[in-house]
């Protein structure tokens, strides 16, 4: 019989053996977004992929976007959790079954995909009977087939323990059903000496081995795009630029989720501001590197100028991929200042009336005002007037100047509420890196060699199918969770454990030295 | 060994698109709906398009353009950019030189549409359909074999096709020669687009040969291939006009 703590009995294992309302409401939500999605790809399946918006030459669009954007969240977990186990930081413990819960399921979304995406999917067992190897398409295979083995063996083998308390500590009206799964997944489970100094093994020999999988994982993703010799795709950084990314937009997923969780099933005392500041600054790090990537990739194009490639830059800058390339821009600015300005703020700013929300407001609306002047909606001789080219440039440094004010406004707002703030972010990075990827591959595909430019909307069987894709990933997250403890018990009970010990050790502060006169600073003879 | 090349002389080429329309019937391209057209969909195993394609400031308007036509079959390339990222071979390049496309293994991924720069490649987004007197006269032949599908065959939806070089005629010629007790010669076959041209402005034939007219025409200052710069060394061989 494995003991437990009382307040981990209450928190973390009852939830699991109660059905509220509002889950069955939320399974039900999610469940018939999925099955709009199915029915959307039943429909694509009969009458072929001529049902989506693809055409030539935009032969890939919005699958193989969501394929990228689901394999990066996929970072979320592993990566991060196992960089800090490695790292022995302490505070990821409450974190990490999260975290490795989304890497399992954003693969197996991913990786449907790639299903959806395909013309023929029954024909899928051809790239194991007839492979070849040299196809990016099968090196990435193969790395998404061994990150996910690892992934759900990584997710597994922590939860044994947690398996096993559940096992012995089953409420006596729990179904058979449920005791009976505990059981068979604590694998005997007895808690002795030997098998702690195995399973620990175990997980520190993994974590490390992940690493390198999950790094190989999103640069082989960028290399299928890369490897080929399409303007705009033909990048060097293209590998460390998506890994990036793919990291960077799992710690915005872990937000979401983290929050989710912390709020369903009231975790303050778990998952707490000690694990939204460290991630948070590593957010912010990842922020800075993402930018910094995106302008390295961007500013060879700028300046080679070359026939082929300088139009696709183009249409991001100020053609038809703009709306989506400054939103992914815009967002990832408001994400860094969300999280980087509130702390510059000195508490004493709310007197000042520039920090004040319902300033924020009335900035936002300004600029978004000012906005609709430069496009000139709805459109009247007094605003064809301004279109000089000075009126212009007057009328974005107004919104650039509003935004500000918008900004500076919320901040004591966001600096009380730093969990919000950093939900915040990771929502708008999240958003921000599914417009990355789409201003990667489409553009790309609507300005190739040969062809005239095209242009791509997406069509409802592409919509339904991405938000069905959503929704079976929240589906898949939440129904696991209802099962499965979202804190991992043990290792937030080893963590009380060595963080009782560390209590007790009083390491003395070192000596300070006397104070020194102006004399000895050699100032004054 | 034989190498399959073509040479198109743009000063001979009219732009009738004649090439286009021996091409679809011989290789039963299916025609699709004007609307499908628009969206991009319309399937050319052989095109003749304006170039430059995407007219700017530098070609001008009616009546003072600078634009030309040109034609474009499959490159079957050399070094060719789809084969390499096939991932089930579906794709490959056979030992004459020309890249094949077996629509019984492809699985529809569109990697090859992707990675070729000359946009040579089609994909069925819907299962072909004809109208009634074409749907009955439908060319019959194919290349068919163990896992094999290739040439004419009407293709099922959701594969990858293209230019083959009239690969049946070739597989054809050789039978006949087979048949009739005697070695293939090179001049035995030529494409469709080949026999048909208006204005005489295509030859076909072995690159390996130095006496075939391909080989000789190789060597005209006038030649050169589409986008050389890629690397991909295309075995259509244009000359140049004027």
């Amino acid at each position: 019989m494995l003991a437990i703590d009382a307040r981990d009995k209450d928190k973390i294992v009852s939830p699991l053996f109660r059905t509220p309302r509002a889950f069955v409401l939320l399974v039900l939500i999610l469940g018939a977004l999925v099955a709009l999605g199915f029915a959307a790809y039943l429909r694509q399946l009969i009458l072929g992929l001529g049902v989506t918006a693809m055409d030539r030459p935009v032969y890939w669009s919005t699958y193989m976007v969501n394929f990228v954007f689901f394999i990066g969240i996929s970072h979320a977990g592993t990566l991060i959790s196992a960089i800090l186990r490695v790292t022995g930081a302490e505070w990821r413990r409450p974190i990490t079954r999260v975290a490795e819960a989304i890497t399992v399921f954003a693969l197996m979304v991913g990786t449907l995909q790639i299903i959806i995406d395909m013309g023929r999917p029954d024909r899928l067992p051809f790239t194991l009977l007839y492979g070849r190897l040299q196809s990016p398409i099968l090196w990435d295979i193969v790395s998404v087939t061994v990150y996910f083995l690892s992934s759900v063996t990584y997710l597994y083998l922590p939860l044994m323990p947690d398996a096993a308390i559940l096992r012995d500590n089953c409420p006596p009206d729990a179904p058979a059903w449920q005791r009976r799964l505990y059981t068979l997944l604590a694998l005997g489970w007895r808690g002795n000496h030997e098998q702690w100094v195995r399973l620990e093994k175990a997980i520190a020999v993994l974590a490390v081995l992940i690493i390198p999988v999950a790094v190989s994982v999103h640069s082989i993703i960028s290399w299928i795009l890369a490897t080929t010799v399409q303007p705009g795709w033909h990048s060097t950084i293209f590998g460390p630029y998506f890994v990036v990314g793919a990291i960077f937009s799992g710690i915005g997923a872990l937000f979401l989720a983290m929050t989710g969780v912390r709020k369903a099933l009231g975790l303050e005392s778990y998952i707490g501001p000690r694990q939204y500041r460290n991630l948070g600054l590593l957010f912010i790090a990842m922020n800075a590197i993402w930018f910094y990537f995106t302008y390295a990739e961007h500013l060879g194009i700028a300046t080679g100028q070359q026939v082929e490639e300088f139009p696709v830059l183009a249409s991001k800058l100020w053609g038809s991929f703009a709306p989506t390339f400054w939103t992914m821009v815009l967002m990832m600015a408001a994400a860094f200042w969300v999280l980087v300005v509130p702390q510059l703020v000195p508490a004493g700013a709310t007197r000042v009336p520039v920090f004040r929300p319902r300033l924020a407001l009335a900035s936002a609306g300004t600029a978004a005002l000012l906005f609709g002047v430069i496009q000139r909606t709805p459109f009247t001789p007094t605003l064809a007037a301004l279109d000089t080219a000075d009126a212009t440039t007057a009328l974005w440094a107004g919104v650039i100047v509003m935004l500000l004010l918008a900004g500076l406004g919320v901040a004591p707002w966001l600096k009380a509420r730093p969990v919000a703030a950093t939900t915040i972010a990771g929502g708008l990075v999240l958003a921000g890196m599914w417009l990355e990827r789409w201003n990667i591959i489409v553009p790309t595909m609507t300005h190739p060699r040969l062809i005239p430019y095209a242009a791509y909307t997406p069509s409802p069987t592409e919509i339904l199918i991405t938000v069905g894709s959503l929704a079976l990933f929240a589906l898949l997250f939440v129904v696991f969770f209802k099962l499965f403890p979202s804190v991992s018990i043990w290792e937030v009970a080893e963590g009380r454990a060595l963080e009782a010990a560390k209590g007790q050790t009083v390491s003395p502060a070192p000596r300070p030295s006397p104070a020194f006169g102006r004399r000895e600073w050699g100032l004054r003879k | 060994m034989t190498r399959w090349a073509m040479v198109i002389d743009l000063e001979k080429c009219v732009a009738c698109q004649g090439c286009s329309i021996a091409c679809r019937f011989e290789n039963n391209t299916p025609a699709v709906s004007p609307e499908q057209a628009a969206q991009g969909r319309a399937i050319r195993w052989n095109d003749v398009f304006p170039l430059p394609v995407n007219p700017t400031e530098e070609t001008g308007e009616y009546p003072n353009v600078k634009a030309r036509y040109m034609t474009r079959p499959c490159m079957h390339c050399e070094n060719p950019p789809c084969v390499k990222v096939c991932p089930v071979q579906a794709t490959y390049k056979d030992e004459e030189g020309l890249v094949r496309q077996n629509y019984a293994r492809c699985i529809g991924c569109r990697f090859c549409t992707v990675a070729c720069p000359y946009g040579v490649r089609y994909f069925n987004w819907y299962a072909p359909q004809w109208e009634d007197p074409l749907a009955q006269r439908l060319n019959p032949d194919r290349v068919e074999g163990r896992g094999v599908l290739e040439g004419p065959a009407v293709r099922p939806k959701g594969v990858v096709e293209k230019c083959t070089f009239c690969i049946h005629r070739l597989a054809k010629a050789r039978a006949r020669a087979e048949a009739e007790g005697r070695p293939f010669r090179a001049d035995e076959y030529v494409p469709a687009c080949v026999q048909t041209c208006t204005g005489k402005a295509r030859y076909f034939g072995d690159l390996d040969d130095p006496n075939s007219t391909v080989a000789q025409l190789e060597k005209s200052p006038r030649a050169f291939r589409l986008l050389e710069e890629v690397g991909t060394h295309p075995k259509v061989i244009y000359l140049r006009e004027g």
